[in-house]
């Protein structure tokens, strides 16, 4: 009985010390600094030394903001691409699931876009939608259609981001979307077809809902991801764009903290961001424990 | 049956075509990179596009070395990204064993926490962050891209934990009771049967930190610091003027090669491994 105890002690322990740098780096990279730019955000806090608590201001100072409000506007905006993307994704898996040969290669080339640096893929969009010799405009020209200078406008900059991130995210879902019909039983297609069900009505009754979790992560994942977008915009439209119609919430707290290093101001939009990012999550955890439910 | 047959094959060539546009819409950007890197900078501007390089040259991938630091934004992403995974995933993997084979109290509570920071968003946190690295004096060193990550990764302790509750906990039991000590259960017991899971996570895992961009903007300034990903990105910013774009995109080619082949070389694992986290995500 004695040993037993020692034994037990010994691993508490052990399982203490194996999850304490986790544990570490979780206060002090995340719990901290959260609270921290929460406290942040209450005060006139500059960088070099004043971090003096003025109440509200930084918030009653977001309301007012016109390029705050753009920044919002904006990133909500380039959130459209999820459902385009959603929709071509679970297309493309449907085909590939019924493809009977290449099926590999395909997924193989689907992908690459999603494992290339970001940098890089920005960087050759932002060429391809060069306005005078620019791949997009080029293609568009065998239709007789002569395209805009896509980037330096501000009517066409955010339909031409979000056109490159569908295709630089394609691959993703598509790639979930496949590997959830794959797990949808055979059987329940051979009943379906007994009862002389049509292909939309199979895709209606049967593949759609089966696939729901997976397109609830999905979109989960991307309005996260979504609201975060920061590295195309950097390098696609470094100043924001014309009158700031492509600055995203992530690229004007990063102007404003570390190029006006007006910290406080911009540690208060992070906590919007931060808020809204929260209850996107909790509910994700709902709606997947009621769903959990329902099986 | 001959009707329903005539219609199945007509279906499958439709969808044949339709994933064959798709592919060439995915593809045909990342080819017009490459071959443009292979032309001379007055080629890049012909009308019609040229799609196949006349000549071919190949002096831009000697250029870009000694055009700026490429070679040392290079070495500094292997620096990062090599030492975080390394150890991050050691500190990872030994957590994970813990939290889903050892007995001790609070363990299920501590683990939710953990799980909350996944909603802490990266923008909301990098201030302080910036503020406290720049009070070590650590701003313009490769350091608040490393340390960090060394203390693990929780997504990876995620889904090593799933993985090692379907490992049967008897064997690792009768080890306990022999007297094996809790490091050797898990490098001589554990870690070879989660292997092919800590090898998918971490391959995922570097290539994010390969990738990544917001980070190293922030802290690092001095162009011998910065890591590949900015070296490009300060190309382009500084060719695009000079309209050198065969230079911008061999930079860019040599930017994205390194994952593309891991990619090639793993994509069976890779893929396997980014399904199942939808799955059960």
């Amino acid at each position: 009985m004695k040993t037993k105890s020692n034994l037990y002690r010994k691993e508490k322990y052990y399982g203490y010390l194996f999850i304490l740098p986790p544990v570490l780096g979780f206060l002090i990279f995340a719990l901290f600094p959260a609270l921290y730019s929460l406290w942040g955000s209450f005060t006139d806090w500059d960088g070099l030394g004043r971090m003096d608590f003025i109440g509200l201001a930084n918030y009653k100072e977001l309301l007012a903001d016109e390029q705050f409000h753009k920044a919002l506007f904006n990133t909500f905006y380039l959130m459209l691409g999820i459902p385009v993307g959603l929709a071509l994704a679970l297309m493309l898996a449907l085909s590939l699931n019924r493809g009977k040969f290449g099926t590999t290669t395909f997924r193989v080339i689907y992908y690459v876009p999603v494992i290339s640096s970001l940098a890089a893929i920005s960087i050759l969009w932002q060429w391809a939608y060069n306005g005078d010799y620019g791949l997009v405009n080029q293609f568009l020209e065998i239709f007789g259609i002569e395209g805009p200078n896509w980037l330096a406008n501000k009517h066409t900059v955010k339909p031409a981001i979000i056109i490159m991130t569908v295709w630089k995210g394609l691959g993703y879902s598509m790639l979930l979307y496949l590997a959830a019909l794959q797990s949808v039983p055979r059987s329940y297609y051979e009943a379906a077809d007994l009862d002389g069900a049509n292909a939309l009505q199979k895709l209606r009754h049967i593949t759609w809902p089966m696939v729901q979790p997976v397109t609830f992560f999905i979109v989960v994942t991307s309005i996260i991801g979504g609201s975060q977008i920061f590295t195309e915009i950097n390098i696609m439209t470094p100043t924001g764009g014309t009158e700031y119609s492509s600055a995203t919430v992530v690229f004007y707290v990063w102007q404003k903290a570390f190029g006006n290093l007006q910290m406080g101001y911009a540690s208060a939009m992070a906590a919007v961001l931060g808020l809204f990012i929260f209850v996107v999550t909790l509910i994700q955890f709902k709606l997947d424990k009621s769903s959990d439910n329902h099986d | 049956m001959s009707e329903t047959k005539r219609k199945g094959i007509f279906a499958d060539i439709l969808i044949y075509i339709v994933l064959l546009i798709g592919a060439v819409f995915m593809i045909a950007p990342l080819i017009w990179m490459l071959t443009t890197s292979f032309k001379e900078r007055e080629d890049v501007f012909a009308l019609p596009p040229e799609w196949i390089p006349d000549p071919w040259v190949f002096e831009k991938y000697v250029e870009i070395w000694e055009k700026g630091p490429l070679l040392q934004g290079i070495t500094n992403s292997v620096i990062v990204a090599v030492s975080v995974t390394i150890i991050g995933t050691l500190t990872s993997s030994l957590a994970a064993f813990a939290f889903s084979k050892l007995r001790f109290p609070g363990k299920d509570y501590i683990f939710l926490g953990l799980l909350a920071s996944l909603m802490i968003p990266y923008p909301a946190v990098m201030i302080p962050q910036f503020m406290m690295f720049s009070k070590a004096g650590w701003v313009d060193t490769l350091l608040p891209l490393i340390i960090p990550g060394l203390f693990g990764n929780i997504f990876m302790i995620f889904f090593l934990r799933q993985y090692l509750m379907s490992v049967p906990n008897a064997i690792i039991e009768a080890a306990k009771i022999d007297g094996a000590s809790y490091f050797g259960i898990f490098t001589s017991i554990t870690f070879p049967l989660i292997k092919p899971a800590i090898a998918a996570q971490l391959i995922l895992w570097f290539m994010g930190i390969w990738n990544d961009y917001l980070a190293p903007i922030i802290y690092l300034n001095s162009p011998e610091k910065q890591t590949l990903q900015l070296v490009i990105a300060n190309y382009n910013a500084t060719y695009a003027i000079q309209t050198d774009y065969p230079l911008i995109m061999a930079a860019s080619i040599i930017a994205l090669l390194p994952m593309l082949i891991v990619f090639l070389i793993f994509q069976k694992q890779i893929i396997e491994s980014v399904a199942i986290s939808g799955v059960k995500g």
